[in-house]
């Protein structure tokens, strides 16, 4: 039984310990049933995140990949909150210059 | 027209396999069924003492498959019902002592002069467990809302696949009806949710049910026994009728109702 402390925590999180048992078994079986070590998934995330950090800006602590367990099925899914780095930043650099220029700066090569 | 071969399995020791078996076997003999109870838990016999037989065990299974007697020999005749049967397993030995292939061979003698044959299988995933599925046509995988119990019957469901006995149908056992309304207990449906399998049977937590086996005679001769009447139903469920399932979490009393109603039911469920 959980102690008072827990079960006000619990309350207030409206999260009962049910609740939590399923979640952390629909994560316990999918891991079981692919049978992929924890460090081959944390490599995988990894690799995903190289790949897509390519194209866009992906906040590392905002990234939520996981496995899922559905009709006896396996999933991946992943939720990767990103922005258009590239573009956000030309468009930053662009702002600068012409702020600089319209202070009377000689427009320096500066967009390395 | 030929038995039907049903094993009881769970994964996780414990859960009430052999308390299942025992319940359905009873059940399906009230029914007027012909039933054969193999206990294949060798090396640790316990189907014999559950239902009272224990002082009648002249051979068991290994002294069939080892040539020591005649099927018919080993079989042990109920002392209420004409048509129910139990081969005990061997106390002395160990699981190697019979193989998959013995067990259909053993089974495949029988299956025309019975309805159903019941398996209660050891727990685990080894060799005990290959002997017990190897003749079944259908599984019953029991086991208890916790989250252990769940997730070695998910490994069991997987093993069935495998080995084209799959998916099976589960009975959860020992379910605690306001634990579960308290949020403090997986439910059925959870359970059925995560195992994606076809749910036959849900069976309560019940103080008959260890005086029962203390006294070798099954709770589903407790006509006021709820776990009884839960079984009752599974075995009239594997006959093929249509039985609602018993709605454990509802609230028994008018007050109960009533404080819900006034508290707005903020509980789980
Ligand atoms: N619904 C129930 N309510 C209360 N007690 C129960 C219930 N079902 C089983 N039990 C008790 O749980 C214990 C284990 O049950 P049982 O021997 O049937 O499990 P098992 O799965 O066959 O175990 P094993 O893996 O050791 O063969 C027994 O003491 C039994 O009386
Ligand atoms: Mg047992």
């Amino acid at each position: 039984m959980p102690g008072l402390f827990d079960r006000i925590r619990g309350r207030s999180s409206h999260k009962s310990s049910s609740a939590v048992a399923k979640e952390r078994l629909q994560v316990i079986l999918v891991h079981d049933r692919i049978s992929l070590p924890q460090e081959k998934l944390q490599a995988m995330k990894e690799e995903i995140l190289a790949v897509i950090s390519k194209y866009v800006s992906v906040r590392d602590e905002d990234v939520d990949i996981a496995l899922q367990h559905r009709n006896r099925g396996n999933l991946l899914v992943a939720e990767i909150p990103f922005s258009q780095r590239p573009d956000a930043q030309i468009q930053d650099e662009a702002r600068q210059r012409m702020a600089r220029e319209a202070e009377g700066d000689s427009p320096d090569d500066d967009d390395a | 027209m030929g038995a039907r071969v049903i094993t009881i399995t769970s994964g996780k020791g414990g859960v009430g396999k052999t308390t299942a078996t025992a319940n359905l076997g009873i059940a399906l003999a009230r029914m007027n069924k012909r039933v054969v109870l193999i206990d294949a838990d060798i090396g640790l016999r316990n189907l014999d003492v559950v239902m009272g037989l224990e002082n009648r065990i002249v051979y068991d299974l290994v002294d069939v498959v080892e040539g020591r007697c005649h099927l018919r020999q080993a079989m042990i005749k109920h002392k209420q019902f004409q048509d129910l049967f139990l081969i005990p397993a061997a106390q002395t030995r160990d699981k190697t002592a019979v193989s998959p292939a013995d067990m259909i061979q053993l089974t495949d003698k029988i299956r025309s002069e019975f309805d159903f044959i019941i398996i209660d299988s050891p727990a685990g995933i080894e060799r005990g467990f290959r002997n017990a599925v190897a003749p079944a046509d259908e599984v019953l995988i029991v086991t208890n809302p916790e989250v252990s119990a769940v997730r070695d019957a998910d490994r069991i469901i997987g093993l069935l696949e495998a080995n084209n006995k799959g998916p099976g149908k589960l009975i959860l056992n020992r379910v605690k009806p306001d634990m579960v309304r308290k949020g403090d207990m997986l439910s059925a449906a959870d359970v059925t949710d995560i195992l994606a399998i076809k749910l036959i049977g849900v069976v309560p937590e019940d103080p008959t049910v260890i005086p029962a086996s203390n006294s070798g005679v099954p709770v589903i001769l407790n006509e006021n026994s709820r776990a009884g009447l839960a079984f009752r139903n599974i075995a009239r469920r594997l006959n093929g009728e249509n039985v609602p399932f018993m709605q454990l979490t509802e609230e028994t009393g008018f007050f109960q109702k009533l404080a819900r109603k006034i508290t707005g039911g903020s509980n789980g469920h």
